[in-house]
């Protein structure tokens, strides 16, 4: 009686693996080794990649640093309005990234948000890119960060804190050395959603070639143009470095 | 010296209660608390430690009012139930944390002789998923004793071990209690672990602790 219901949970996700594994095969079968080659060695698209590693780097070790203390206190302490300020930490999740993209280019025409731009120019700017893959990056860190502390037991922490440490130092030296793993975790996810990032980027840097054209921006110029080919190698090339983040997420021993 | 003065506490949500917990653990004795499990045992050594604030009442030690001191301000060396070894630290370097911690530089002879007393040399290297539990627990106790206490509390210490390494550890247990003249406070639901090793016998029910 119960292997039907085990064969049953078997061809369902396969079948769901075979959509998606159909899905890229039918992108990579649809022009040639050769056109991909063309078009990955084109000065705009070698800039387009070259700024999406630079900028997804910079947001995600810019949302790993703010994801650590920030998850560290929602694991561990209790307060008034936690539950509020949990539901607030996600509400780039589910906004719509074009509202994410709008809401940077509004705060930015602001008094304080042109006070800022004297100092560092965003709109239109790389900076502005590397802020909108931030923007919905830290979210996804803050909730890796969070489970990641939420797993691990606080006694250690406690009873570093009976051996001389201060709440700094048992953080530093109990805490983050346990939670390494999920720290890497946490920067190969922000990595990967800043990779993916188009709206935000769209609307609040913009899409200028050789200017703060990233990929994602480079697959929607390419098929506005028609330019089917370049379009698809470029979408290879990101599903190619989805892959690799994935597998060295998996290889730490982290779940995503 | 360990004295709680009419400690109370509540849990949140008021699901559980300390009611004024009066104790005097003479100073160098070896007290041992029994109780039920969840009977609030565990909250009692972290009111003690500073890891808990009480509601009301007051925590002595040795004479000196610590109930608003910080934990690493106490005093005490702590090994709780499941013994809190750093992850993903080296022995070595679990039992030098207090040291590093305090900055002090001339603790090292008492750390190697510790080392001897309980003898781990040869686990030094280790991280703690390389140790069986009586490893674990020697470690522990080195790291707790490195950082000189004057007071040692013990949360369910040899609840984990199997039967032989169990008579073992409490021998080491009492050896140690005399030869770094510690006050220690035991837990355990075992009335044999309280006659065996307890010079003052407690018993906690319903957030009262009174003589067993």
């Amino acid at each position: 009686m119960r292997r039907p219901f085990w064969i049953f949970l078997v061809v369902i996700t396969a079948g769901y693996l075979a959509f998606w594994f159909l899905l890229i095969a039918a992108t990579a079968g649809f022009s040639t080794p050769q056109a991909w080659l063309e078009t990955l060695v084109k000065p705009e698209i070698r800039y387009a990649a070259g700024l999406s590693v630079l900028t997804c780097t910079a947001a995600a070790a810019l949302a790993l640093l703010f994801a650590v203390p920030i998850g560290y206190l929602m694991a561990r302490r209790e307060f008034p309005g936690k539950t509020w300020i949990d539901a607030a930490l996600d509400i780039p999740i589910v906004l719509p990234p074009m509202v994410v993209g709008i809401c940077l280019l509004i705060f930015f025409q602001t008094p304080l948000g042109r006070h800022i731009e004297v100092m560092l120019p965003f709109t239109y700017t790389i900076a502005g890119v590397v802020l909108a893959q931030f923007v919905v990056a830290a979210a996804f860190a803050i909730r890796t960060m969070r489970g990641t502390f939420d797993h691990l037991s606080p006694r250690p922490e406690q009873v570093a804190l009976t051996l001389g440490a201060t709440d700094f130092q048992a953080f530093r030296h109990v805490a983050l050395r346990a939670a390494r793993r999920g720290m890497l975790a946490a920067f190969c996810i922000s990595w990967a959603r800043s990779l993916g990032e188009f709206g935000p980027i769209l609307v609040f840097a913009g899409a200028t070639r050789l200017k703060t054209e990233v990929l994602p921006t480079t697959v929607w110029l390419e098929l506005s143009v028609g330019n089917l080919d370049s379009a698809v190698a470029v979408s290879l090339a990101m599903i190619a470095l989805a892959i690799l983040v994935l597998v060295l997420v998996r290889t730490t021993g982290e779940r995503v | 010296m360990i004295t709680l003065e009419a400690i109370s506490w509540t849990a949140p949500g008021a699901a559980f209660q300390l009611r004024e917990v009066s104790v005097e653990i003479p100073a160098n004795s070896y007290a041992v608390l029994m109780g039920t499990t969840g009977c609030g045992k565990t909250t009692l050594l972290e009111l003690i430690c500073g890891l808990r604030q009480p509601t009301t009442g007051k925590i002595w030690l040795e004479g000196q009012d610590v109930t608003r001191w910080e934990p690493r301000r106490r005093g005490i060396g702590y090994l709780p139930q499941d013994l809190a070894l750093f992850p993903e630290t080296r022995v070595r370097d679990q039992i030098r944390f207090s040291l590093k911690m305090r900055g002090q530089r001339d603790g090292e002879d008492s750390v190697q002789e510790l080392i001897s007393e309980l003898g781990i040399g040869h686990l030094l290297d280790r991280f703690p998923e390389a140790l069986s539990g009586g490893e674990k627990q020697r470690v522990a106790l080195a790291r707790a004793l490195a950082a000189r206490p004057r007071v040692l509390l013990l949360d369910e210490p040899l609840s984990a071990l199997d039967e032989t390494t169990r008579s073992t550890a409490a021998e080491l247990l009492r050896t140690l209690q005399e030869r770094h003249r510690l006050t220690v406070l035991h837990v355990t639901h075992s009335a044999a672990e309280a006659f065996t090793l307890g010079q003052v016998r407690l018993r906690m029910d319903q957030g009262r602790v009174g003589p067993a």
